[in-house]
């Protein structure tokens, strides 16, 4: 028998109450999950939804800059931890602990950031919990698709060659393990290309394109005008993302 | 530190997982402390007495037992016990925490390098069930 763990009984239980749990994936790097997670968590909360967003690029934490989140101000402590509030999301990263500095970790290291993270974190009234990724097809994943209890993974690619090759493999993966895929995102896209034929082929829902925001550094830290920019492109996500919430 | 209580919880669930729930009484507990986390002990002990009686068992005793934190260089084979006091608070509150922050702030003593394990001396266990 597999000795478990014990905080990944206490992770469970603390995601127990969470409708719908959306890991923002792509096996490649630079693709824009980091924005697009971002914005779906603020543009949800905006809505109404309680929304939670949990950055999981241990090594390389993004979302804290996005939002332009103060990390100096850690969650509160309550029976475990409880993010604070950031652009109306309740936001968890290590950053908060790490500060600015670099955290290299093993993949070993990364498990046991990621079951002691999911131990200690409350999610208070949240519905649906938004995590962004490292690319690639490793510790982080598999932790999320071992251990997260239903996930329902968003996918997102660029038009370029080389990340839809690379999408693909972690479509495959994600089908092998009967994962629920909420659909594909084509980031930095000026019309539906090569994703949407890839949706196609594996019987997947294309949840759209977003065009190349020209402005986007200018953004970067200022989440309500980021999102403003970006939900016209974001709707369909939100409404797939909204009816599985029961 | 009431962050304890989320560890208790984790290990009274676990406990729960390895016993069951026919014997209710629990002659004895060992909990293993990484010292690396600095976990207050009085409340993580407190707190896993009242979660596991609110789950209806009785709780004789709870041992403790340190393990002392060990690292060793990846890069040039250093192994060394660190010093926990030459950092500030908020430096051990963020290791308390998430005790791999310790890569963010301590680099081997001898070559510089952050590639290295914790050998010993991380989180919190039960090594011990004793139930009548
Ligand atoms: N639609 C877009 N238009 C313009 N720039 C974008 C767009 N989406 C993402 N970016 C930029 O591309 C870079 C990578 O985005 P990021 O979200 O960090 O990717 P990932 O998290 O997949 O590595 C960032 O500099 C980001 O600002
Ligand atoms: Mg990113
Ligand atoms: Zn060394």
């Amino acid at each position: 028998m597999i000795r478990i763990d014990p905080r990944l009984l206490a992770a469970r239980e603390k995601l127990s109450e969470i409708k719908v749990i959306v890991p923002v994936m792509s096996s490649k790097g630079g693709v824009g999950k980091t924005v697009i997670a971002g914005s779906l968590a603020v543009l949800l909360a905006r809505s109404g939804v309680e929304t939670g967003l949990l950055d999981l690029d241990f090594t390389n934490p993004g979302l804290h800059v996005l939002l332009g989140a103060d990390i100096s101000s850690w969650p509160e402590e309550e029976k475990g931890v409880v993010p604070p509030r950031v652009a109306g999301v309740r936001f968890m990263t290590t950053a908060y602990y790490s500060g600015d500095e670099p955290m290299p970790l093993r993949g070993k290291y990364v498990d046991e950031v990621f079951k002691e993270i999911l131990c200690i974190t409350n999610w208070p009234g949240v519905k649906v919990l938004i995590i962004d990724t490292p690319p690639g097809i490793r510790d982080e994943a598999l932790d999320i698709l071992t251990y997260i209890p239903s996930p329902r993974p968003l996918i997102v690619g660029t038009p370029s060659p080389l990340a839809i090759k690379s999408v693909e493999k972690l479509v495959k993966v994600l089908i092998d393990l009967g994962h629920e895929i909420i659909g594909l995102i084509e980031n930095m896209a000026s019309e539906p290309g090569p994703l949407k034929q890839l949706a196609e082929k594996y019987g997947l829902e294309y949840l759209g394109n977003i065009p190349y925001i020209s402005n986007m550094d200018l953004l970067i830290g200022k989440p309500y005008e980021l999102v403003d920019e970006i939900e016209p492109y974001l709707k369909v996500a939100l409404d797939r993302i909204r009816s599985l919430i029961h | 530190m009431v962050h304890e209580w989320a560890l208790a919880d984790a290990l009274a669930r676990y406990i729960m997982h390895r016993i069951g729930g026919e014997k209710k009484i629990i002659k004895r507990i060992i909990v293993k402390l990484g010292v690396l986390q600095s976990i207050d002990k009085e409340i993580l002990g407190f707190a896993l007495k009242e979660i596991l009686e609110s789950m209806g068992y009785t709780v004789e005793k709870i041992d403790f037992e340190d393990e002392e934190p060990v690292l060793r260089c990846r890069k040039c084979g250093h192994e060394w016990k660190p010093d926990m006091s030459v950092f500030d608070d908020t430096v051990r509150e963020a290791i308390h925490f998430v005790p791999e922050t310790i890569f963010s702030y301590y680099k081997c003593p001898v070559c510089g390098s952050r590639d290295f394990d914790i050998v010993k001396g991380r989180g919190v266990d039960v090594t011990l069930i004793e139930v009548e």
